[in-house]
């Protein structure tokens, strides 16, 4: 069993006892557990159940690189699935259930694929879900989905608080292992600003756990001394409990920093992303231990040597009474003596080398450990819980040579250096054959916009120099690397490099590792199938070995087809094993096959981190009209419009947003509407070219416009297409002010900058955009002059003085106002602007003066109402990106005389001239009722893929008050020549609605109405 | 996430307070050029690995447009420049020169 030691715990506060719950069960740990070493030392070994078996599994690593200890944490708007039972702390109230089992963990159906694993083999769901087409729907979905995912998807609100924070330092240091520590003193006593960030809660990384001695004292102390110096600097930041999530383009770093994980009774957001600028990144990230392939490697009680050593040390937490440990290094002696040294039985020592282990090995043997060299596990015996295993030599195929009893197995295949930040922004590994393992090669690093290196990997993460003669990771090397890196990144910031020697050493040499990727060498087919790589999403050495055998010679394919590395570990135990037994089935050597690309976040990160504040209201900027205010405590409903919100009606007392949207219309159509159009865009060009420019800029003439007077015009890109209308109005002999779309004002000053800044930087031209200077207030309807005069001023409205597009500046009552004569809505109109900052107080005094007229606002369906009952075209509906204005005849606004402007040279080529290209025209249903959104107009036949063909589609369509019928436009192949025909529009429900074509122009054709 | 400088305010700005304005230095043929330089002007691009020029603007910021030279596979950028030029300016060519001799795109070298 595993069980809390009577001493050891060096990361615990055993003064203070945590409760917690795991599955219901009331447990209890001590301060400094994690979730993984407390359940541990109740015995509880099982933790989880694998993805696609449905094994039981139990922990296998202590750190970030876990891929079986996932649990659900939480509840309710706290509630996170597939945290690391590692990499959680514990504290008081913790709750946590185990994932992926029904109805329970300790016994489960789904466990039914294991005895079917045979019959789901690698490219499973590829081979077996492709014919018949109707089973996917009805069969196979249901049941794929059904049992998808690990955990479950959180069903509330998140209840905690996130934030971003930007930050900006010389030096940036990921892990503060010893490395990472050294590294950051050194660059810290250079004068750099230098952060360090340590994932975990401690200092030190695991050099504490493997022993050795630094300047003569334990490593504990040195790395003490090392936190208190670095704490004394005011330019070094150290912060723990923050993973250094990936490193992109030119320095930029994500910090991952937990806040309250570990107390979430404190204040404060729960998790901090940082976002860096670092002008150097040493990645001190150290290395992770690889399990061996044997049969049975995935039984809990089965775990990295590490591992097991870390719960002693750290936890005082023993995984099993009789642990038998396999290695093909010496560092796993390490583990047999730790365990030894705390009281516990180690049965046999086996080491796959036939040649045997060094000084590590010496000492084992002298505290009476049998160490056997050349043996190998044929297999792990057990089913929840290891009950022994099966020896056998590694050279052979498996023959059992003798069963031991054990009720733990401690594994270590050697070591692979962590080089995903390195990896992340195209740094490069080369293999070492010597010590099996990739490593960052240094001469091939990230590179910042100045073309020169901006990481540095220290330490273990640095992988061994084959030029010096030290092997394995040794503490020595660890340190020099480290300081090295720290000297690299000076240099490259031009500090001068501290005069600091790499701390002196003392510690046990080792001899190499022998590769070992099966155990034992010639496992046959029925041990390579229980022999696992991915412990998280089920792939066996098997698996591998068919998708080489079935052609996928890439280890990207094979990565995809077996899922090998593709869970939420993303294959940090399991790659490089996979990716030898893919090169041994392929006959190639590693490097040949290469690995698959390390993409950030190193692990996962909360979505809640990405989002940071960027949530609610915050989400995104809200623009508000000076109205905007009235309009909310006047009941408006909104309606986003870019970043605005514009009243898309009024609605009063229980009435329904279409009765309003009637209300509004008969109102506006019979005495005076309101309408806040604020929002328009609104851009000053002036300067002497103002004139060329603008006949540039828009299809039509604007530099023949008079000063006073006011015209339509249409804007192309250069392919030809409607972009954008307005009105134009002429201040002045230099000045224009363009009136744009709502959502086309920063869109079309951008398009107006980019040719005046890039293609006629000569003209003398100015454009500003002034949209948020002016309130925009429409006064409309028959009598709209009527209640402007009833407001006083100097300014004479008359049709004499103030015709129909022409504008005028003046007193209206006490406010200083520009009246604009133009028509959106086919009434009698003055669109009115004022500064913004007298905007509401207009408003207010027109809706008083209006009171007797019954005047009311209307909202922008009412405006889509009305200017489509005048065949008025809308940007965004008629047009959609692939529209001329030929298309809708609008040929009366594009300039013959010019011999050029924006989209001419396009509208000339042959497919915009053609005489197939769907045309707008009106539509009138036979029956009064009204087209359905994004109908289509259908044709005869099916084309190739079965569909119906068509002939053209619905861009606008509206029930209209006024005609008390449905009313619509579309484009439609031959356009208004199809006068008077008859076509099917289709519907939602399948049948279709038969309209006639007619002229666009619905309600007062000849512009009697507006131009009085 | 890249950092240039925008040659006009002087400001190292992050990606996202500029604005991708797609291919650098293109020549635009009006009405009266044939089909196959409008196409050319209209849909044609370079779309390298390696050295790439490119437009941008400093859109949360000054709002210039301006130039800049890069590397599409390192990201190591040669310079930002003045959007108001026809050719990159010979001292950016020069330092790309020096990384890449021989290099070439569209009718620079």
């Amino acid at each position: 069993m595993s069980t809390r030691l009577a001493t050891g715990g060096r990361l615990l506060n055993k003064a203070k006892q945590v409760t917690f719950s795991f599955n219901g069960k009331q447990l209890t740990g001590y301060e400094g557990d994690t979730l993984a070493s407390a359940l541990l030392a109740n015995d509880q070994m099982l933790m989880g159940r694998s993805f696609k078996y449905h094994r039981p599994r139990g922990v296998v690593a202590s750190g970030a690189e876990e891929p079986n200890a996932l649990v659900n944490l939480g509840a309710g708007g706290k509630f996170e699935p597939n945290q690391r039972a590692t990499t959680t702390e514990l504290y008081d109230g913790l709750s946590a259930t185990s994932q992926n089992h029904w109805p329970s963990l300790e016994f489960d159906v789904g466990v039914v694929n294991n005895y079917a694993a045979r019959a789901l083999p690698a490219g499973f769901y590829y081979k077996t879900f492709m014919a018949p087409a109707a089973a996917w729907k009805h069969v196979f979905e249901p049941i794929v989905r059904h049992s998808a995912g690990l955990g479950k998807a959180p069903k509330d609100r998140d209840a905690d608080r996130y934030e971003h924070y930007y930050a900006f330092f010389d030096v940036v240091i990921v892990g503060g292992g010893v490395a990472g520590l050294q590294a950051a003193k050194t660059a810290g006593l250079a004068g750099a600003s230098v952060l360090l960030m340590e994932q975990t809660a401690f200092w030190g990384g695991r050099a504490p756990v493997d022993g050795g001695e630094i300047d003569g004292k334990a490593t504990d102390d040195f790395i003490d001394a090392t936190v208190t110096e670095l704490e004394a600097m005011d330019n070094v930041t150290l912060r723990n409990r923050m993973m250094g999530a990936g490193v992109y383009d030119h320095g930029y770093l994500l910090g991952y920093e937990r806040l309250t994980d570990h107390a979430p009774a404190l204040a404060g957001p729960r998790h901090r992303l940082w976002r860096i600028r670092a002008k150097q990144i040493v990645t001190a990230t150290g290395a992770i231990e690889r399990p061996l392939s044997f049969a049975g490697n995935d039984i809990p009680g089965v775990m990295l040597a590490s591992a097991v050593r870390d719960y002693v040390a750290n936890f005082g937490v023993s995984a099993g009474d009789r642990t038998v440990v396999v290695t093909n290094n010496d560092d796993a002696y390490r583990t047999a003596i730790a365990l030894k040294n705390a009281g516990l039985d180690v049965p046999v020592i086996l080491d796959a080398r036939a040649t045997g282990g060094g000084a590590l090995a010496e000492e084992a043997k002298a505290l009476g450990i049998r160490v056997e060299n050349g043996k190998a596990i044929a297999k792990v015996k057990g089913g929840k819980r290891v009950t022994g295993v099966a020896i056998c030599a590694q050279a052979g195929e498996g023959s059992v040579l003798e069963d031991i009893a054990c009720d733990a197995v401690a594994m270590s295949g050697g070591w692979s250096p962590v080089v995903h930040l390195w990896s992340h922004c195209g740094g490069k590994l080369n293999w070492n054959e010597k010590y099996a393992m990739f490593q960052p090669d240094p001469n091939r690093p990230p590179l910042s916009h100045d073309g020169n290196p901006f990481v540095v990997p220290a330490g273990s993460a640095a992988g061994a120099q084959t030029d010096t003669d030290y092997e394995g990771f040794s503490l020595f090397e660890t340190l020099r690397t480290a300081h090295d890196a720290a000297n690299k990144v000076c240099q490259a910031l031009g500090l001068n490099v501290p005069d600091l020697k790499t701390p002196s050493v003392s510690e046990h040499d080792e001899v190499a590792l022998e590769p070992v990727w099966l155990m034992p060498q010639g496992a046959g087919t029925k041990l390579r199938m229980k022999a696992w790589l991915d412990y998280q999403n089920d792939v066996k050495v098997s698996d591998v070995r068919l998708a080489a055998q079935e052609g996928y010679e890439s280890v990207e394919h094979t990565k995809r087809y077996t899922t090998l590395g593709m869970a939420t570990d993303q294959g940090k135990l399991s790659n490089i094993n996979g990716l030898a037994v893919l090169s041994d089935a392929l006959n190639q050597p590693i490097p040949a096959t290469g690995t698959t690309t390390f993409r950030p976040p190193y692990t996962p990160i909360s979505m809640g981190s990405i989002a940071g504040e960027a949530r609610d209201e915050v989400f995104q900027p809200l623009r508000r009209t000076p109205i905007h205010d009235w309009h909310e405590a006047n009941g408006a409903f909104f309606e986003p419009v870019g970043q605005w919100r514009r009243p898309y009606c009024f609605p009063r007392g229980s009435e329904t947003h279409a009765d309003a949207v009637k209300r509004e219309i008969n109102q506006t159509r019979n005495s005076v509407g309101l309408l806040d159009a604020s929002t328009l865009g609104k851009i000053i060009v002036k300067g002497p070219d103002a004139g060329k420019f603008l006949d540039m800029m828009y299809t039509n003439m604007m530099s023949t416009l008079k000063p006073g007077k006011c015209r339509y015009g249409l804007v192309c890109n250069e392919n030809g297409f409607l972009i954008d209308d307005g009105v134009v109005a002429r201040i002045d002999e230099d000045t224009f002010l363009c009136h744009t779309t709502t959502g086309g004002a920063e869109r079309i000053h951008g398009w107006m900058e980019d040719w005046l800044q890039c293609e006629w930087w000569d003209w003398q031209v100015f454009t500003a955009n002034v949209t948020e200077q002016y309130a925009q207030i429409a006064i409309v309807g028959p009598n709209a002059r009527n209640l402007i005069e009833k407001l006083g001023g100097d300014m004479d409205v008359s049709e004499e003085a103030l015709p129909f597009m022409a504008w005028k500046d003046g007193k209206i009552g006490a406010f200083d106002a520009r009246a604009y004569r133009i028509s959106f809505s086919g009434e009698l109109s003055y669109e009115i602007a004022v500064p913004a900052s007298q905007g509401r107080a207009f408003w207010d005094v027109v809706m008083e003066f209006g009171k007797e007229f019954d005047i009311m606002p209307y909202g922008t369906e009412a405006l889509h109402v009305m200017r489509a009952e005048k065949g008025f075209i809308m940007i965004g509906d008629e047009t959609d990106g692939t529209v001329i204005p030929q298309d809708l005849n609008m040929q009366w606004a594009i300039s013959k005389k010019k011999g050029d402007f924006l989209g001419k040279r396009a509208q000339l080529r042959d497919h915009m001239a053609s005489p197939d290209r769907w045309k707008l025209a009106g539509f009138e249903t036979l029956d009064g009722s009204v087209i359905p959104d994004g109908s289509y107009i259908v044709a005869e036949g099916k084309n190739a893929n079965n569909q119906r063909n068509v002939q053209g589609r619905v861009t606008s369509t509206y029930y209209s008050p006024t005609l008390d019928r449905g009313i619509a436009m579309g484009l439609v192949h031959g356009g208004m020549n199809r006068l008077d025909d008859v076509v099917e529009f289709n519907k939602v429900d399948g049948g279709t609605v038969a309209a006639r074509v007619v002229d666009p122009v619905f309600y007062d054709k000849d512009g009697e109405k507006q131009n009085v | 996430m890249l950092t240039l400088q925008c040659p006009y305010c002087g400001v190292w700005a992050e990606e996202t307070e500029l604005h991708a304005e797609g291919e650098a230095h293109l020549k635009r043929f009006g009405p009266e050029s044939d089909d196959a330089d409008f196409e050319s002007y209209l849909f044609m691009r370079e779309n390298p690995k390696g050295v790439h020029f490119e437009r941008w603007r400093h859109a949360s910021g000054c709002g210039k447009f301006f130039h800049a030279a890069r590397s599409t596979t390192t990201l190591e950028v040669f310079g930002t420049y003045s959007a108001q030029t026809l050719e990159p300016p010979k001292d950016i060519k020069d330092k790309i020169s020096a990384k890449y001799p021989g290099w070439s795109w569209r009718e620079f070298s």
